[in-house]
């Protein structure tokens, strides 16, 4: 069953010839035009450069620090890092209140650090994508449900439901990213829920529906995918906020429990000594201010990448 | 230059630097527009047509380049204008602009009193008083009743048309010499269209302007320029007097864009001439002819060397390789208007779908406490589709299309009434067997398609969705169905926005054709495409139809597909089917008021003729606040008492069914 007239040959080459005589881009696939244009995108370059360095020695902590961060060794508590007076090359950061390698420490607290980012970003990702998804896509009571939610937890004051929740549920790495995570999904659902109410209008949806598809098929695998973009750079805003939080709630003695060790908890044992041994506070913050910096350039990078100007 | 004119244009070339390369998007163009004429410019999209209106007044995007050795305005030379100058002594002065898009060209927190007399007090210094009542006498000019209370009016209290009005009235208010209409109708309905084109004319009479019409239609140019200038590819490859150009077209493209209008022939159902291919990417230099891509008769003269321009006569020349293109007949390589193969008498076929008393009620809520209203979208249609037959709906925006072929394919379920399918009730089908039967092809080819998916992905679809067959079976016949449509297989992986629109549609279509449906219901499906792309999609519609053994029902508000592809015709006005029959019946001897205005609204390709008055009065009503009696009644030139009081039933009168009181009597009264 072939309509021969259809096409000429010399309307098939011609048309054909779009795809080969497109300019900039244009004939790349979606993926392989963003990559292109992150190749070209410095301050995507530089954030990812930064987090990979960041990531490779928060995985190789136990090979790459330099001694065990938790061994205390009281003889040489407090000295400082090796380009002040005082300082020795065997503890190239200095050493805190207990003696114990502050390097060693830093490089530690990256793991806490980007774990407890990318755990909280995840589950608030989890939680507010999915809410967002049945708000903007099957509306009516539902919607006005999660709307509800969305301007109760709005309401709360978040650090301190944080902070009561740790309180009640006891310390420990898992709730801290639990919490964290179920109170930062808001942006999350704000974003999907407008662009799932923009998406479900589009005819790719009404042809969904009109090849039998279930509503629950059409939501995960026709709206869902058009959503990966905007969800990616949310996650790596979410993942800069979660990692500031667990400083916060670390500095106020209710996030990671003492031994560990955690950046906003090694500020947190550095203020008692700040006026004397400042760097004490300042390294640990300079980690943190690079590590947030880097992900807010590789999110700012990400949405430059991939949001093009499609008509979608 | 000579006197009369009143702009010269010379080798105009505006190019935008891209992050490659070059886009020259006009080529050195040269246009002569005389006093108290109207040029229309006519071209695909992509050819460089509103780029040559904004370069007239330098409001090109800022990284476009203009060079020009002269455009000459009324004995001053534009190109040394300064930006202060042009801002404040030509632009809404001297020259006024009307945009496509009206819901947007109007500033929507300032009232339109504000933004009208603004125009003026901007220019001139004149009094608030003064502006005032050129402001109320022009809105009277462009026919809006009460003109005086609407000065208060925002722009969202406004319909599309009337908006359009106001935009007219606004690039009028300085008394300009020269009025630029880039697309003024595309965005509006044919009635409206009809009334807005004669509008202008009239104004254009009255006020001695020249006018600049840029337009893709060529109905609308035939009707309202005097001269015409046919682009293709930044470059104008035939201007002359509009009625010699489209009588006796000389250059190859200007005959098969032609020959693309369905009904410029007079054979329905019939092969359209198709320009086979796309505009060329702009990039770049081209050698030779910018058109020997797509040319039926190119040849290696044509890919080598520019063409010469031929001067007929003056003011009448085309650039082309060819002299005997002249007395060229038919000139492409397919047999243009060769007569169809397929059955086109499909009468007393068993109906395979039927609309049955539909009424469709939605209530609306107005803000976060408004009431709920009702909005009645369908009321008591009745239809009946036949096996292999085209049906053709036509009507303006808001009349309920949409929700009708919603309803048809059970995504919509009816408030009362019910649509049958091959027997059974589409309520009652379970949704996989219903997309077996049915399927849809829409109208916006950049919206159907999911962007996150191949085109392999997306006709393999509903394969996958039915479970039919494996992967490797669903990709054959995936590969299958593109070469059915036309689709070259390499675009296999590709993703939507990799394709033409034209493409596109193609394998909207083929997603809609892989289940074997028997019905398809075609949702304006080519009203997005340039009209050489939409006879390739036309001619390909009916050969499937032929092949597969389809049923269409083809949801247009464009007269002339009607024309071409069906063959009976259901028209609609506010959710009802006001006349429904044979298509030669229903075309050429309407019975409905309505159907005589449409069909008087309808500009088909007769140069010389005027653009004719639809003669309805008022917009399309809201929806929302049905008039009562005949829905009608409120815009048709022949309403009565009964009119106002009682809404008619259908009636049936020579084979056709009719809902009007004065149907029977109509006939007489209608006639011009």
């Amino acid at each position: 069953m072939t309509v021969r007239n259809t096409m000429s040959p010399s309307e098939l080459t011609a048309d054909e010839s779009r795809i080969d005589s497109e300019e900039t881009g244009l004939g790349l696939s979606p993926t392989m035009a963003a990559l292109k244009r992150a190749r070209n995108h410095y301050g995507l370059k530089i954030g990812f450069g930064i987090l990979l360095v960041m990531a490779v020695f928060a995985l190789f902590a136990p090979w790459l620090a330099p001694h065990d961060p938790y061994l205390q060794n009281l003889p040489m508590r407090m000295l400082p890092p090796v380009w002040v007076e005082g300082g020795s090359w065997e503890y190239l950061l200095g050493t805190d209140h207990l003696g114990r390698d502050y390097l060693s420490r830093i490089i530690y607290g990256a793991r806490i650090s980007m774990t407890i980012g990318i755990g909280a970003a995840t589950i608030g990702m989890i939680i507010g994508v999915t809410l967002g998804l049945i708000a903007g896509y099957f509306g009516g009571w539902l919607d006005q449900a999660v709307n509800f939610l969305v301007t109760c937890q709005l309401a709360v004051p978040s650090l301190l439901l944080i902070m009561a929740l740790v309180f009640v549920i006891g310390q420990s790495i898992t709730v801290v990213i639990f919490v964290i995570g179920a109170t930062h999904w808001v942006f999350y659902l704000v974003v999907t829920r407008s662009a799932t109410l923009r998406l479900r209008e589009l005819d790719f949806v009404a042809a969904a529906q009109a090849m039998g598809c279930s509503r629950f098929q059409i939501a995960v695998k026709e709206v869902l995918p058009n959503l990966v973009n905007q969800i990616m750079v949310i996650f790596t805003l979410e993942v800069a906020v979660a990692i500031l939080n667990e400083a916060t709630l670390s500095f106020l003695g209710l996030g990671i429990p003492s031994p560990i060790p955690s950046w906003g908890l090694m500020i947190a044992e550095g203020k008692q000594a700040m006026f004397f041994q400042p760097w004490l506070v300042i390294l640990p913050g300079i980690s943190l201010f690079i590590l947030v910096i880097a992900i807010n350039l590789l999110g700012d990078g990400v949405r430059d990448v991939t949001v093009t100007n499609r008509r979608n | 230059m000579s006197t009369a004119s009143i702009l010269d244009i010379q080798d105009l070339s505006v190019d935008i630097p891209t992050d490659s390369s070059t886009l020259h998007a006009v080529r050195g163009i040269s246009l002569e527009l005389k006093r108290g004429e109207t040029l229309g410019i006519v071209g695909e999209s992509g050819s460089g047509k509103s780029m040559t209106a904004l370069a007239l007044m330098n409001l090109l995007p800022p990284a476009a380049r203009r060079q020009a050795s002269c455009i000459d305005f009324d004995g001053s030379d534009l190109t040394h204008a300064t930006e202060r100058e042009l801002a404040s002594k030509i632009r809404g002065q001297r020259i006024g602009m009307i945009f496509q898009e009206p819901m947007t060209s109007l500033n929507p927190v300032y009232s339109i009193g504000r933004q009208l007399k603004e125009t003026m007090t901007l220019h001139r210094k004149v009094s608030d008083a003064e502006a005032e009542k050129r402001a109320i006498y022009l809105l009277e000019k462009v026919g809006l009743p009460d003109p005086a209370s609407r000065l208060k009016q925002y722009p969202h209290e406004l319909s599309g048309g009337q908006r359009q009005r106001v935009m007219i009235a606004m690039a009028l208010m300085n008394e300009p010499e020269l009025l630029i209409a880039d697309e003024p109708t595309t965005a509006l309905d044919v009635t409206i269209q009809a009334q807005i084109l004669h509008l202008l004319r009239d104004l254009q009479r009255e006020f001695g302007m020249s006018m600049i019409l840029i337009t893709h239609d060529l109905g609308v140019v035939s009707r309202a320029a005097d001269n015409i200038a046919v682009m293709y590819a930044g470059d104008i490859v035939e201007t002359g007097k509009t009625a010699e150009v489209l009588e006796n077209p000389c250059h190859p493209y200007t005959k098969g864009l032609l020959e693309c209008v369905p009904g410029y022939q007079g054979h329905s159902q019939q092969r359209l001439g198709a320009i086979p291919g796309i505009v060329p990417a702009m990039t770049g230099e081209i050698s030779g002819c910018a058109f020997a891509s797509r040319c039926p008769r190119a040849a290696d003269v044509c890919r080598t060397t520019n063409p010469p321009t031929k001067k007929l006569h003056q003011g009448r020349y085309f650039v082309c390789h060819e002299p005997e293109i002249e007395q060229g007949e038919g000139t492409a390589e397919q047999p243009v208007g060769s007569e169809r193969t397929g059955k086109t008498d499909c009468r007393g076929a068993e109906d395979i779908l039927t609309v049955d008393h539909v009424s469709c009620t939605f209530s609306v809520r107005r803000g976060l406490f408004g009431k709920r209203k009702p909005l009645q979208a369908l009321d008591d249609v009745s239809l009946t589709l036949k096996k292999g037959e085209v049906l053709a709906l036509v009507g303006e925006s808001g009349c309920g299309k949409t929700t009708l072929t919603r309803t048809i394919m059970g995504l919509q379920a009816p408030s009362t009434g019910f649509v049958t399918l091959n027997g059974q009730r589409i309520g009652n089908l379970p949704p996989m067997e219903r997309a077996r039967m049915i399927q849809p092809i829409f109208q916006d080819p950049y919206s159907s398609l999911n962007p996150r998916k191949t085109i392999g992905e997306i006709i393999a679809k509903p394969l996958v969705v039915h479970g039919i067959g494996s992967t490797q079976e669903q990709h054959q016949q995936v590969r299958k169905m593109m070469e059915l449509v036309g689709l070259p297989s390499r675009v296999f992986n590709s993703y939507p926005d990799q394709l033409s629109g034209g493409q596109r549609q193609r394998a909207a279509i083929g997603r809609a054709l892989i289940l074997n449906p028997e019905v398809v219901i075609c949702d304006e499906p080519t009203s997005a495409l340039d009209v050489s792309v939409q006879a390739q999609i036309l001619n390909l519609l009916l050969d499937l139809r032929d092949e597969l053994d389809l049923t269409y029902l083809f949801v247009t508000h464009n007269l002339s597909v009607v024309q071409h592809m069906a063959d009976r015709v259901a028209v609609m006005y506010l959710g009802e089917i006001v006349e429904c029959g044979e298509r030669d019946q229903v075309m050429s001897s309407p019975k409905h008021p309505y159907t005589h205005a449409l069909m008087d609204s309808a500009l088909s390709i007769s140069p010389g003729e005027s653009v004719p008055d639809p003669g309805l009065s008022g917009d399309f009503p809201n929806p929302m606040n049905r008039p009562n009696g005949c829905p009608f009644h409120p815009r048709c030139p022949i309403a009565g008492q009964q009119c106002r009081e009682q809404a008619p039933g259908p009636e049936l009168i020579d084979n056709t069914l009719v809902q009007c009181w004065k149907a029977k009597t109509a006939g007489s009264q209608l006639k011009p």
